[in-house]
């Protein structure tokens, strides 16, 4: 099963669950002992004592229970100890784990899941395996081990009293079947239920502004009350189910207690047993159908679980796309780029494919412009270079070897990438600076700000380079943000850098400066610049006009307002009127 | 946009009387309904308390009727023992039917609470202003909705009917105590200053250990969210050994916090436990020897029966098992104080306020051009002003906006539009440009009352907007705003959304104009297909053209369009320009757009920067001026 095969990552805490069961066997002992004793104590010390008038029995059966408690004590401590040290361990192992495999997926695993859905892996799916974990290595044992002591004690004390499990316990068994296998299908329903209202409340609050322009208050509060509604329907439908097992359990409970002081009493008149055996044999009856109780609850949350034990199975069985070979080469020659008949599919399949046929070459440091429409495959084919995703025939080239003989760190470090969908973490704008060079100096990152237009406005900032971007970066706004962005990929000095539309929202004046700017800075490296304006790409070296999946052209300004009408026809959209 | 607040973390109730009070109060229209769960609760805790003291007749009863046999040798008639039993039997039963009968109360009880709850603060939320949503993080309103509801529930549905039902069984379990005996009972309630000081110790190292255990949680999520929400650039930038290390940190920290809260939360099981033996221990001894003594002096004071010693065991544990849950509960109870703090919170949070009073009728022209109201949808729609002397006046709705120095800050120290005025006559197309951060968006936020202005005015239709009512006032503009946001359901209702009766010809003739029609009929179910996740199954300029379908069905004499075509490529954008200048015949428009292309066709086009307008005028006139517009059109020119 699953849920044994995550047991593993405990690691070094096993130990602590293989132990804790142990302990709580000590305890469960001694509890299952108590009553015995104390039957004893009424039933032989307490008699002969009263009779003789001497007391140092009972003192000594009241010290021996005295020890027994405190022993059960000590016992139970170190089995919250345990059970805490063993179950967060193994959490946090298991975390540890999700999150590293994570950190090996390549883009298109990333793809597969979507970003909250891993999210919600790492931490309520954790925390439901965790608990459940907790759970185990408390009950699993415990239950069991108590109902077969009592049963045994009981049995012991009094045989022919017996039978009255025989009816109890198919009962209660019956019952909780039932009740759960009513009950189970209901919760699920209702938890989507549940899940829905979230979303919508989600979604309000996300389209607040659309919801205000459009006033369209009323509409979504009508859209949320029939929500609501359908949690609280399906809430009770399940519920209902369920608030039967109080009843049954009492009425179990309390049956067995007249039945046993009836018969048992009996058997007392009839002088075949003793009061204290009857109380103590009451109380194990009692623990018998708890501990019961206490293995169905296990057993429940067991299943709810699955769930969770599946979705983390998922993610921890993802085969990672892309890693690096053996033997693998670590040094990029240069900056140059080669496609050779490339083809590539999301879904990777070859008669479907994104891009087709993509072949051509460029020269260390020549600036490449990259010009299309929605769809026609430009980030497609830019995310090949770093090997984001993988070819599914032909090959690209990178100074001269093939980019999957590299070492994936190797080669992405000298191919920096500038991303449409950008962001900036929690920490100070240096902090997110150095992610381009941990080891950047003062003066290296300044140089770079300079470069993409950002030093100025970040001075501006208290703080300067200091200050805290907030989680998400939401202290900067759009444009500083993609500026910030690009400085922190020139901090890489790679010897590729592409900039998949990564201007969008700069005007064009300092987008026109951060071109510049590379220019001289940067003379070396390899540069492509995807963009919707024409005036950013059209100073580049040359430029590589895509439609729908295929190169249409690829050439100089001056040579494709020559010959190719889609890019004379966009740059006379953008440009006309200007003199 | 003003930056988020703090995240706030959970904290202990900072009225917790008020809010228990206003909590009850949520209750009191159900007043019946709680009469009879109390009665219930009474019935239940009090057999269960008198079920352990009859033990005692019926062991007296037992040990009486063994010694006849004993003496006698005859078996004794058991009747007697009988009834006592069925008596107890049917008492159980009563107690049995009476918490079924609570639990299900209860159940309807709390449900129904909470669905008013949701509903209320729902609704509530709706009516905010943006503002409120500026200043908060979505998660922080979201666990309004999740977690602080969920403590919400257990505290109506479980906590707050066994914390009463644990306090009846106290006073309950003392009384029959005290009737069994009072020597004993006097002996169980010394020993309780010492567990309640345990478990007080106890649960506030629990309470303290599990807020430490939160925070730590919040970092690591927090954490979690944002790596993965950047997996691609930590995968660009080769950062994933330091963010599995930052990761390690973080959990670790999580490790040995909830190592911490969750072994002091699970000690208490065990030394109540104990603490209760040893009670049990005390009392056997204690009883043992009055036993002994009664039997050498049946008269002293101190005189005790076996069977009474038999019954008054279990009450220890009858005795004993509430006190220790009342202390759990409290905790609970405060934790669900805290929870219902911060709803209330948002329910008291002022809602957007609208001194309006002019409206938005259908109206009709006579033949002398009056304006008259109508009952109808007639394609012609009025401003109806009532004014201080009782007359009403009807002004058509035109799409005419002027600002006549207007001035806003988002907060009142710092201002971000100065002195703005412009005109746009009905029909006419004005753009704004400049860079980021120059008030582009925010001057369109003023026209729809999103922000009310600090100085200034602004009229529509020669009407000061502040008179207008909001909800006419957003219904007759439409805006296609820069982040493009849909709704769960079909591509049809998202369309609808612009005007909720419109036909799916309407929703058709929308979606072409907006050249949306073409990609929509490619989809797998058309105009059918499910959007979920903010539309995430769509391109961004697939979810552009929808927001613009969206717009243009609402058909409304003014539009305002920020950054509304960024991410459609230019060629798809000239098609839906031509689509676009069909619809915007005859209308206001409001364009907001970095790429110039998109506004050279505009009546005025308003230079912005630092919040002032720095120039104006149409394109020809301010390329001829060479001035900042010239420059941010020409950028690229002027550098190479």
């Amino acid at each position: 099963m699953q849920f044994f095969r995550l047991l593993k990552y405990a690691g070094k805490y096993k130990k602590y669950l293989i132990l804790c069961p142990i302990v709580m066997i000590g305890e469960v002992v001694m509890e299952m002992l108590l009553p015995t004793i104390t039957a004893n104590l009424i039933d032989k010390v307490i008699p002969e004592s009263a009779a003789s008038g001497n007391i140092t029995r009972v003192l000594l059966y009241g010290g021996l229970m005295l020890l027994m408690a405190l022993v059960s004590m000590g016992f139970g401590m170190a089995g919250s100890r345990l059970s805490a040290l063993g179950g967060m361990g193994f959490s946090r192992n298991l975390r540890q784990a999700i999150f590293e495999k994570v950190q090996k997926y390549s883009f298109k695993n990333i793809d597969k899941f979507s970003t909250a859905s891993l999210v919600t892996r790492l931490t309520t799916d954790v925390n439901q395996t965790q608990n459940v974990v907790m759970m185990l290595v408390r009950m699993a044992v415990r239950s069991p081990l108590m109902m077969v002591m009592a049963i045994i004690m009981a049995f012991r004390m009094n045989s022919s009293l017996m039978p009255i499990l025989l009816v109890t316990v198919p009962i209660l068994l019956l019952a909780i079947v039932v009740i759960m296998s009513k009950a189970f299908p209901r919760f699920q329903i209702m938890m989507k239920k549940y899940d829905a209202l979230n979303a919508s409340v989600q979604e309000n609050l996300i389209a607040i502004r659309v919801v205000k322009a459009f006033v369209r208050a009323s509409h979504e509060k009508e859209k949320f009350e029939a929500s609501a509604d359908d949690v609280t329907a399906t809430q009770r439908a399940a519920e209902r189910v369920v608030i039967w097992n109080g009843p049954i359990m009492q009425i179990l409970m309390n049956g067995s207690i007249i039945a046993l002081l009836w018969l048992g009493g009996g058997q007392i008149i009839g002088g075949s047993m003793q009061l204290g055996a009857l109380s103590s044999f009451i109380q194990y009856v009692l623990q018998i159908l708890m501990s019961l109780m206490m293995l169905s609850f296990l057993f429940v949350s067991f299943v709810l679980a699955r769930a969770s034990v599946t979705r983390i199975c998922e993610v921890l069985d993802e085969e990672p796309e892309i890693e690096s070979p053996e033997n693998a080469e670590t040094e990029v020659e240069d900056g140059s780029i080669v496609f050779e008949n490339v083809g590539f599919s999301y879904s990777g399949d070859a008669s479907n494919l994104v891009l087709e046929d993509a072949s051509f070459a460029i020269r260390s440091g020549e600036t490449i412009g990259v010009i299309g429409g929605t769809g026609s495959a430009k980030t497609t084919l830019v995310s090949l270079i770093p090997r984001l995703y993988d070819v599914t025939c032909g090959k690209i080239l990178v100074g001269g070897k093939d980019v999957r003989d590299y070492d994936i760190h190797a080669l992405r470090n000298q191919v920096a990438m500038v991303l449409q969908k950008n962001v900036l973490f929690s920490g100070s704008i240096k902090d997110n600076l150095r992610w381009g060079n941990e080891n950047a100096t003062d003066e290296e990152i300044v140089a770079a700000c300079q470069a993409s237009a950002a030093h100025e406005f970040v001075q501006s900032f208290p703080g300067g380079y200091d200050m805290d971007l907030g989680q998400g970066g939401v202290n900067v706004s759009g444009g500083q943000k993609q500026r910030l962005c690009i400085a922190r990929a020139l901090l890489k000095k790679p010897k590729i850098i592409i900039f998949d539309d990564a201007t969008s929202a700069v005007d064009t004046a300092t987008d026109a400066r951060i071109r510049e700017a590379l220019r001289k800075h940067m003379p070396e490296t390899t540069k492509i610049i995807i963009a919707q304006r024409i005036t950013s790409v059209m100073d580049a070296d040359r430029i590589m006009v895509l439609n729908d999946g295929r190169i249409m052209d690829f050439g100089t300004h001056d040579e494709l307002m020559q010959r190719s009408t889609i890019y004379k026809e966009v740059f006379t959209s953008q440009q006309k009127g200007v003199a | 946009m003003p930056p988020h607040g703090p995240m706030k973390a959970p904290a202990k109730p900072k009225n917790a009387k008020g809010t228990f009070k206003r909590l009850i109060g949520m209750l009191s229209e159900h007043r019946m309904k709680l009469l009879l769960v109390a009665l219930c609760i009474m019935v239940t805790s009090g057999v269960s308390a008198f079920g352990v003291y009859l033990l005692q007749p019926v062991y007296t009863m037992i040990g009486d009727l063994a010694a006849e046999y004993n003496a006698t040798g005859v078996m004794p008639a058991l009747t007697g023992l009988m009834r006592l039993l069925l008596a107890m039997a049917l008492m159980y039963a009563a107690s049995i039917a009476c918490s079924y009968l609570l639990n299900r109360t209860m159940m309807m009880l709390s449900t129904s609470v909470l669905n008013r709850v949701r509903k209320q603060m729902f609704h509530h939320m709706e009516d905010l202003p943006i503002r409120y949503f500026d200043q908060r993080t979505h998660g922080e309103i979201m666990s309004r909705y999740t977690n602080d509801t969920d403590t919400l529930r257990e505290f109506f549905s479980s906590t707050f009917p066994q914390a009463f039902s644990s306090l009846l069984s106290i006073l309950f379990t003392l009384f029959f105590m005290i009737r069994l005996n009072g020597w004993l009972t006097l002996l169980v309630i010394l020993l309780m200053p010492l567990m309640m000081m345990i478990t007080k110790n106890i649960g506030a190292r629990s309470g303290k250990n599990f807020v430490a255990q939160q925070k730590a949680v919040g970092a690591l999520n927090g954490f979690i969210e944002e790596t993965i929400e950047g997996q691609r650039v930590v995968q660009v930038f080769c950062h994933e050994e330091k963010a599995m290390e930052e990761f390690g940190k973080r959990n670790e920290d999580v490790r040995v916090a909830g190592t911490r809260a969750h072994t002091f939360a699970s000690l208490l099981g065990p030394i109540m436990n104990n603490l209760s033996h040893c009670n049990y221990v005390l009392v056997t001894l204690v009883g043992v020897i009055m036993i002994i003594t009664s039997r050498n002096n049946p008269d002293s004071v101190f005189s005790l029966s076996i069977a009474t010693l038999l019954a008054f065991l279990p009450m220890i544990r009858q005795f004993s098992q509430p006190i220790s849950n009342v202390a759990q509960q409290f905790n609970t109870i405060m934790l669900a104080l805290a929870g219902a703090e911060r709803i209330f919170d948002l329910m008291d949070e002022p809602v957007e306020e609208d001194e309006g009073y002019v409206t938005l009728v259908n109206a009709v022209k006579d033949e002398q051009g009056r304006i008259a109201e109508s009952e109808s949808r007639t394609g012609m729609w009025a401003w109806k002003h009532p004014h201080q002397d009782g007359t009403v006046t009807y002004t058509e709705l035109k799409g005419d906006v002027v600002f006549e120095d207007v001035t806003f800050g988002y907060v009142p120290e710092k201002t971000v539009l100065y002195n703005i005025s412009l005109y746009a006559k009905p029909g006419q197309k004005i753009a704004f440009v400049g860079s980021t951060g120059a008030g582009k968006t925010t001057i369109t936020n003023l026209i729809n009352r999103f922000y009310d202005i600090q100085g200034g005015k602004i009229r529509y239709d020669g009407i000061n907007i502040e008179k207008i009512k909001k909800d006419d006032l957003r219904r007759s503009l439409a805006m296609v705003l820069q982040d493009t946001h849909l709704f769960t359901g079909t591509v049809r209702e998202n369309i609808r959304y612009g005007k909720l009766d419109a036909t799916d010809e309407e929703i058709e003739r929308a979606a072409r104009i907006a050249n949306a029609d073409f990609f929509i009929r490619h989809l797998p179910q058309g105009y059918d297909t499910m959007i979920t996740g903010d539309g995430a199954n769509l391109s961004q300029g697939q979810r552009q053209l929808l927001a613009i379908a969206r717009a243009a069905v609402a058909d409304p004499p003014v539009l305002i369009l920020d950054e509304a075509t960024s991410s459609i490529d230019t060629r798809t954008e000239a098609l839906i320009e031509m689509g676009m200048d069909s619809l915007m015949n005859g209308r206001t428009v409001f364009v907001i757009a970095h790429r110039l292309s998109t506004v050279r066709n505009s009546q005025a086009i308003m230079v912005l920067e630092h919040g002032h307008i720095i120039e104006r005028g149409d394109h020809e006139s301010l390329i001829a001026q060479q001035g900042k517009y010239y420059q941010l059109y020409t950028g690229m020119f002027e550098l190479s």
